[in-house]
């Protein structure tokens, strides 16, 4: 990507650091002791069926969200890419990325085009596709030129040319001394990609007490 | 990146921005026009109690915009976006009631004067309408962002939030309203005050519902 250069000074001492996290829903606790530690240039694949706390983790990581127990770490911008497009659907494409763009500093991106979104810049957002909606969310993504990505789910509803196009971004990102976290169930061909399995730090199911 | 944030919303919520923003100016004009139908065309009653009847429809005016005011853009994401880029919660919530007044409050007051030639208000009532409407409707906006934003994860939050508003606005109405019968200005500097203690809280109060609504 053009814009991988400008990016690499700021990326070079990020990352992420998780210790010992502990989310819950309600009063089901999701995972226990979840830990790991992320530098520029690593990629981590966070597997788990649906229910197993992807979401919930992804946003704690975000700080969206605090933790139940133990401590989250960034150093570096967090981008965050969920099923939520952020773009308001009564305005065309073009109009909903351009507030995106003036919020995140005018900095004019060829993202757009990039991921073949040109065409459909005077559309208004609720008449786009899944996949073309999760597109223009990765738009504002690069746009935004985070160090660390957090991606939940960003494979869903895309098909396979798109597949291939998130992945080839998410290598790019990580090869530029990015680091992505993808939470996804469907499996990812990024070089370097570690995983972690959220169901080994779920807590055994307790007899009601 | 505030003018930004303050542009979009007023693309949002102001009156024909489309989506149905125009619907409270045009409901509150309505209300006046049908007055005079209901009542009769006497026009002492209608100059003697037609303030008043501005006045609630303006309270009932600044409930329609209430329902898109906070809830939509919880589910689409836009504050937890903005919350990673830095913005506060407060703020946010800030540039949105500066955007609710903006789009309901100054279009509400120059439909005042359609309204008080339709319920043959004289002068020094329309003076008092129109000075009680600046002071109040940014009170009024204050509430209903606090509202908007305490309901906006609750299923049934359009309805209750109309119930919420009422009991909360009545101060103002009664001291912008009682201006009008008592013919006296003193009272809307009441409505000042409450208006502007409403405007201190609301950002606050609404940027921590929405950061509760988060936790859910």
């Amino acid at each position: 990507m053009a814009m991988q250069g400008s990016r690499v000074s700021t990326i070079t001492a990020s990352g992420i650091r998780a210790e010992t996290l502990t989310c819950r829903r309600g009063d089901r606790v999701l995972f226990r002791g979840l830990s790991f530690e992320l530098g520029a240039g690593e990629a981590l694949h966070i597997t788990g069926a649906n229910g197993t706390g992807k979401t919930t983790l992804i946003r704690a990581l975000a700080g969206l969200t605090k933790p139940y127990a133990g401590t989250v770490e960034r150093n570096g911008d967090i981008g965050l890419l969920d099923e939520r497009s952020a773009l308001d659907p009564d305005w065309p494409l073009g109009r909903a990325l351009a507030f995106w763009t003036s919020i995140d500093g005018d900095k004019a991106s060829d993202a757009p085009a990039a991921l073949g979104l040109e065409p459909l810049l005077d559309v208004p957002v609720h008449y786009l596709s899944t996949g073309q909606r999760k597109r223009a969310g990765l738009a504002v993504l690069l746009g935004r030129g985070a160090p660390i990505w957090l991606l939940d789910e960003p494979l869903s509803g895309l098909d396979a040319s798109a597949i291939e196009q998130v992945t080839t971004l998410i290598a790019a990102h990580v090869r530029g001394g990015g680091i992505a976290l993808i939470a996804s169930h469907q499996g990812l061909a990024v070089e370097g990609l570690q995983t972690l399995a959220i169901e080994n730090y779920t807590p055994a199911p307790e007899p009601a007490a | 990146m505030i003018a930004a944030l303050l542009r979009r919303d007023l693309a949002r919520f102001f009156p024909f921005a489309g989506s149905g923003a125009a619907l409270p100016v045009v409901f509150f004009v309505a209300v006046a026009m049908l007055y005079p139908f209901a009542v009769g065309p006497d026009a002492n009653l209608l100059a003697r109690t037609g303030g008043g009847v501005v006045w609630i429809a303006a309270l009932l005016a600044a409930i329609l915009p209430l329902e898109k005011l906070v809830a939509r853009d919880i589910e689409l994401g836009v504050f937890d976006q903005l919350r990673l880029r830095g913005v506060t919660e407060e703020v946010m919530m800030a540039v949105r009631l500066a955007a609710h007044w903006l789009s309901f409050g100054p279009p509400l007051i120059l439909a005042t004067f359609p309204a008080a030639a339709l319920l043959n208000l004289d002068g020094p009532s329309l003076h008092l309408l129109l000075l009680g409407l600046l002071a109040g409707t940014p009170g009024l906006a204050a509430i209903g962002l606090t509202i908007a934003a305490l309901t906006a994860s609750l299923r049934a939050g359009a309805a209750l939030s109309g119930l919420l508003l009422i009991p909360l606005a009545l101060p103002i109405l009664i001291f912008g309203a009682g201006a009008l019968t008592r013919q006296d200005q003193a009272s809307l500097g009441f409505v000042a005050a409450i208006s502007l203690a409403l405007v201190a809280i609301a950002p606050f109060a609404a940027g921590a519902a929405i950061r509760a609504a988060r936790e859910v």
